[in-house]
Formats: structure tokens, C-alpha cells, sequence
């Protein structure tokens, strides 16, 4: 009889390092997931989310660094954990000539706790493909397939690796819907994007990821407060003729009411706390100088907009 | 290992291959399609006349026009006649026997003698010339000093398609065993579902056998269409045991699966492992006998024709379906294939890129 004991932590990644050759792709990752919540790990292409999870899957080894799983390690319980993790790869291509039925079929006879085929077909909304090939179904079809053969071992601990990349708005949010079922049933889930949008929408939890580290922590609500403002000003700097005065970054951030700011490719985003307080001066110093932005506009501060912040960069720019 | 993972394993093995149909015809009709050509080919037929031609006689030769209505050229001979002969003009003879219309060119010469024409190393000129001549000399009074009798046996299992048939039946072996992994582990490690069934509790070991399993029950299949198209249609003779035969078959599968498995135990595309099954098996294509006999190659290369595992099966396969050997009689082709089997799996098994 053995007795499972579990850790309130469902996932622990300490030190975490990975190379390959030259390229460091983790560079001293720490990463604390608790039970029934999900985790995201938000960051561009390249920043080592990837490698991070396909290491936390045992599908890659780290040159340092410790991961727990499920309070267990891959070194010693490999295939105890092979039956309590769902996985979802970002670039699987299932089998085109198998039907839905047929591939959920094959997946669930590696698991011997297995959940009903109907109750997993539910959860993704296939039931109209049940028969379907899988070469004729959508790219949102065939992810939530894919995350259906996640789920179909009933896992403890689910890794999504950006379940939505390349799909179109619609079927991203169909995928919503269907993590939000899962996050209803209280399973833990790892999930890696560089959506902001859907970290924002998905996530209890949130580590951005850049340059294969951490570099903030929090809710989404407690990264967008870090920023010490509500909105940002974006004011676009592009060609506005050889007459027109500028303006430094300089003098922006000496403004009144502005908490920080930085620039970006051929633009300037100021932090502030409220806008109404900043634009007239901000107006003032414009017609002063002589200065015509070819763009202002406004907006709430969002997980963009702390990860500019953090990095200088835009998430999109990688 | 569990039963119902080794099942839906071997079950979508079977349902991609069954709805491939390019897989299908190359495996199935293909074959069939040849054995049925070149039975056609090398049907049972009345032994072929010696075709023959004879120069037109100068006008007034009459001991050259005696030669030629000797050998039929100027008359109408019966089909059994062993010659068949027409006459040419004396400015044609090149031209007939480049184009090969004529086995075999007769100058009659002034005052009675004949010349021959013909090429020693084509064998129906060498038929030719005796067949002519004996007909020749025998007209001329030639009288045979000792009493001869023929008696033709019509020995079954001697046709070309009899030789040929083990041949196609160990190639397709080959064929099969070897493309069927190669493609499916590659495209599979290729489209990331390697990795992806890697990261679930299924085994190692329950991904082969189910390779094994769906391999057996193809085999099954296509030693059954094969052989009894063979049998029934192009009447080629089992004389061995049909379980030596089948025993056989699946050692050869053995081997070649393991040389499959090998071939595709690294790499990343479908491009990469189809250059590198064309160049294990093109060797094996042309040394290995399929189509004539592997003695024909010098003696040089031969031992390294005869450790070719197709090599070994061809023989194998043929000592039973002709010979009627006995599995004891073919050990010598069963351990090269054991051998190939064993290395090739522990080699491959050792290097194989599961992600």
C-alpha cells in the first residue's frame, strides 16, 4: 500500500540552468507552483519558457538546478509521474489518419486511472468530430484535441505549452473557455504564452520570463500595481517633418504626475497615474517646443505594459 | 506492459497503414503485378524454331539451290520443323544480323559448300548453327553412326517465374519490413508525437512489439496474396513445408524490421531516412539475386554478396520452395539473418533519438 502524500506545492523549480552550447536558454529559474492553481509563464519567443517546461515534463534534463514535481523527482519516480502528468507540447501533430475517438482511444490506454471518452470529448466540445480524421480538423480543433489527450489520464498536474499560438481569435477563446472548465475542477495547471491577454484572463498566478529568468512575480493584479500606475501614454515620435521641435525622454519623466516611462521603437510610453493630470502640461510642453507627435493615445495599464516596463521591450518584439 | 496499450498501439499501426492506399498498392498489387507480368512473360510455351536465313542462290547454282530447299527455304515447312528459314539477298546479311531477325546467315558457296554466320556468344546462334547443319547433312546423306532416343521431361519449378517468385516474395519481405518502420518512427519523431507518446506512461518496449504485432499480421497478408497467387495462378511448386516457408518469412522480417529500426533510429525527416533506406537496400537489389542468379558475380565479391541478408533469405526461400529443404538445410541463411537481427536491433536500440 503506498501512502501519497501531498505537497501543497504542486510544482518547485529551484536554480534552474540549461545550455545549449553557446546559448544559454535557463539561466537560474525559480518557480514555485502551488496545488489547484494556474501558473503562468509569460515571456517572448526565446525567452527559455519551453525549455523550462519540457525540463519540468522530464522530456529534457537541466544542467543544474533542482525540480520537484508533485513533491517527486524525475531521477527516481519517472513513471509514477508519467501517470499524473497531462502534457500538451507545443508542436505535436497528431496522427492524420486516426480519428478523434481512435487517438483519444490510443492515449487512454496508456493510463490505467483513465477518465471517460465522453467526458473528455464534453469538456473540449468535439462532440460533433467525434468520428472526424483528425488531417480535417481546425487548428483549434486539433489543440483542443491535443488538450484532450492531456486530460485524458485524469492528471493531477497539467502542462499547456502555448496552447493558443497560431490560432485565430475565436478559436483562442473557445480554448479559454475550455482551461476555465479545467481551472472549475481544480487542477493544477503550468501554462506558458506570450499572450498577455490570456495570462491576464487565465492565470491566478504569473512569472515573466525573459533571458531564461524571472523577473517578476505575482497576480496579474499585483504585476500591473508594481507599474505605480493606472495608464500609459504612448506618444509616437516617427518622422513629423524637419521644422518639427522635440522633446527627451528626459524632460517627459520630470512632468508631474508621471511615475516612469521609457522608449521604444519610434515612440514613447509614459507611465502615469492619472491622465487627466499629465496632458495639459504635457500638451503645454508639445506646443512650447513646437513638437508634433504623430501619435498619443491612452490606455489602462496591462501585463504589456510591466513586462516594457521590466524589459524595455515589447512582448511581441521577442 | 499493458495489453489494451500494446492493442490501440497495434490498432492505429494497422488503421494508418490500411488508409494509406499508396502503401497498399506498393506492398500488394505491386508485387502481384509484377509475378503477373513476368509470368506472362516466361509462360510454358512449344520450344522456339531456330529462325534462320539463306542467302538467294546465284541463278544456275544448282548445288546452292540444293542447300537451300534442304533447310526449307524454298518450301513451306511444317510448325514442328526445328527450323524456320527464309531467303535473303546476298546484300542483306549484315543488316540481318544486326538487327538479330535471323539467328544464324547460310552463304551457299559455288560448287556446293556452305558458310555460317552467326554470333557464338548469343545462344540462339550457337543453337542455330548445330540445328541447320544436322538438317543439312542429313539431306545430304549424312548417316548418324549411333542410335539416339530424346526423351524430353518437362521439369515444373524449372521457369523463370518458378526462380523468380521466392526472389520477389524475400525482396517484398525486405521492402515492407523496412519502409513501414522507417516511415512511421520518422514521420512520428518528425511531427513531435514521438516525443509527445514518449511523455506518457506507454513503454518503450510496447511501442515496438506494437511495430512487431501490425508487422506480423502484414506479413501474414501479404505471404498469403503473394504465394497464393503464385500457387494457384502462376503454378509455381512449394516443395518444402509451407511452415518452413512461413517460418522463414519471418525470421527475414525479423532482420529486416531490425534493419529498419536501425535505419530509422536518428533521423529527423522522411527526406533523410528514404535516401538512407535506398542505400541499404540498392545493393541488396542488384547482388542479392532476385532477378538471376547471385553466382553470376565474380568470385571476389561473393562473400561479400553472400553476407547480404536479402541474399540469405533469396536462397532460403528458394532451397524451399524448390529444392524442398527442410529448416535444418537452410541454417546457414537463418543464422546471417539472426545475426542481422540481433546487431541491428542492439545497435539500434542503443542510438535511437526517442524525441
Amino acid at each position: 500500500m503506498t501512502i501519497s502524500v501531498t505537497s501543497p506545492l504542486a510544482l518547485e523549480v529551484l536554480g534552474l540552468r540549461k545550455s545549449y552550447g553557446d546559448v544559454v536558454a535557463v539561466n537560474g529559474l525559480d518557480l514555485h507552483v502551488t496545488t489547484g492553481q494556474c501558473f503562468g509563464l509569460l515571456g517572448p519567443n526565446g525567452a527559455g519558457k519551453t525549455t523550462t517546461i519540457e525540463i519540468c515534463e522530464g522530456l529534457n534534463t537541466p544542467d543544474a538546478g533542482t525540480v520537484r514535481v508533485l513533491g517527486r523527482t524525475w531521477d527516481r519516480d519517472a513513471h509514477w509521474l508519467r501517470t499524473k502528468l497531462g502534457i500538451q507540447l507545443q508542436e505535436t501533430q497528431l496522427a492524420e489518419k486516426l480519428s478523434v475517438i481512435e487517438t483519444l482511444t490510443l492515449f487512454r490506454s496508456f493510463y490505467v486511472n483513465a477518465r471517460s471518452l465522453d467526458d473528455v470529448i464534453g469538456l473540449v466540445q468535439l462532440g460533433e468530430k467525434r468520428t472526424a480524421r483528425v488531417g480535417g480538423l481546425s487548428g483549434g480543433q486539433k489543440q483542443r484535441l491535443a488538450l484532450a489527450c492531456a486530460l485524458v489520464g485524469d492528471p493531477q498536474l497539467l502542462f499547456l505549452d502555448e496552447p493558443t499560438t497560431g490560432l485565430d481569435p475565436q478559436s483562442r477563446r473557445q480554448l479559454w473557455t475550455v482551461v476555465e472548465g479545467l481551472k472549475a475542477e481544480g487542477r493544477t495547471i503550468l501554462l506558458t504564452t506570450h499572450y498577455m491577454d490570456e495570462a491576464e484572463r487565465l492565470c491566478d498566478n504569473i512569472a515573466i520570463v525573459d533571458h531564461g529568468r524571472v523577473i517578476a512575480l505575482g497576480t496579474p493584479r499585483q504585476l500591473i500595481a508594481s507599474l505605480d500606475a493606472e495608464h500609459v501614454i504612448r506618444l509616437g515620435t516617427g518622422d513629423a517633418g524637419d521644422d518639427a521641435g522635440t522633446v527627451s525622454l528626459a524632460e517627459l519623466l520630470t512632468l508631474p504626475g508621471v511615475s516612469g516611462g521609457c522608449e521604444t521603437a519610434g515612440s514613447y510610453e509614459l507611465r502615469v497615474g492619472s491622465v487627466q493630470a499629465v496632458l495639459p502640461p504635457l500638451l503645454a510642453l508639445a506646443a512650447t517646443r513646437g513638437v508634433r507627435w504623430t501619435e498619443l493615445s491612452t490606455h489602462s495599464a496591462t501585463l504589456e505594459d510591466v513586462f516594457v516596463a521590466l524589459t524595455g521591450r515589447a512582448l511581441r518584439d521577442g | 506492459m499493458r495489453i489494451e496499450t500494446l492493442r490501440q498501439l497495434t490498432l492505429a499501426r494497422f488503421r494508418e497503414f490500411t488508409r494509406e492506399p499508396e502503401a497498399m498498392f506498393w506492398t500488394f498489387v505491386f508485387p502481384l503485378l509484377l509475378a503477373g507480368g513476368l509470368g506472362i512473360a516466361f509462360r510454358d510455351k512449344a520450344p522456339e524454331p531456330s529462325i534462320i536465313a539463306v542467302v538467294v542462290p546465284a541463278a544456275g547454282d544448282s548445288a546452292a539451290a540444293v542447300v537451300a530447299s534442304a533447310l526449307g527455304a524454298t518450301r513451306v515447312m511444317p510448325d514442328s520443323a526445328p527450323l524456320r528459314a527464309r531467303t535473303i539477298p546476298a546484300d542483306s546479311v549484315d543488316d540481318v544480323l544486326r538487327t538479330g531477325t535471323a539467328a544464324l546467315v547460310v552463304l551457299p558457296q559455288a560448287g556446293g559448300g556452305v558458310e555460317y554466320r552467326y554470333d557464338p556468344a548469343r545462344p540462339e546462334g550457337r543453337a542455330a548453327r548445330q540445328v541447320t547443319d544436322d538438317v543439312l547433312q542429313r539431306a545430304q546423306g549424312r548417316a548418324d553412326v549411333v542410335p539416339v532416343r530424346d526423351v524430353t521431361v518437362r521439369e515444373r519449378g524449372s521457369r523463370y517465374i518458378d526462380f523468380f517468385l521466392p526472389g520477389l516474395l524475400a525482396m517484398n519481405i525486405m521492402g515492407s519490413s523496412i519502409w513501414s518502420l522507417a516511415f512511421a518512427i520518422v514521420t512520428q519523431r518528425n511531427k513531435k508525437l514521438l516525443k509527445r507518446l514518449v511523455a506518457t506512461p506507454m513503454s518503450r518496449l510496447e511501442y515496438l512489439l506494437s511495430f512487431v504485432l501490425s508487422r506480423l499480421v502484414f506479413l501474414g497478408a501479404e505471404l498469403a496474396v503473394l504465394l497464393g497467387f503464385g500457387v494457384l495462378v502462376l503454378d509455381v511448386p512449394v516443395r518444402g513445408s509451407l511452415t518452413t516457408l512461413v517460418a522463414l518469412a519471418f525470421i527475414g522480417a525479423a532482420a529486416f524490421g531490425a534493419i529498419g529500426l536501425l535505419v530509422s533510429s536518428r533521423s529527423r525527416t522522411v527526406e533523410g531516412v528514404s535516401g538512407l533506406t535506398n542505400l541499404v537496400m540498392m545493393p541488396m537489389w542488384i547482388f542479392s539475386g532476385v532477378f538471376f542468379s547471385s553466382a553470376n558475380f565474380p568470385a571476389v565479391i561473393q562473400p561479400l554478396v553472400q553476407a547480404l541478408p536479402l541474399t540469405a533469405l533469396v536462397d532460403g526461400m528458394r532451397a524451399v520452395m524448390l529444392q524442398g529443404a527442410s529448416l535444418g538445410a537452410v541454417l546457414q541463411p537463418v543464422a546471417v539473418l539472426m545475426a542481422y537481427l540481433v546487431v541491428c536491433l542492439a545497435v539500434a536500440l542503443k542510438i535511437f533519438r526517442w524525441q
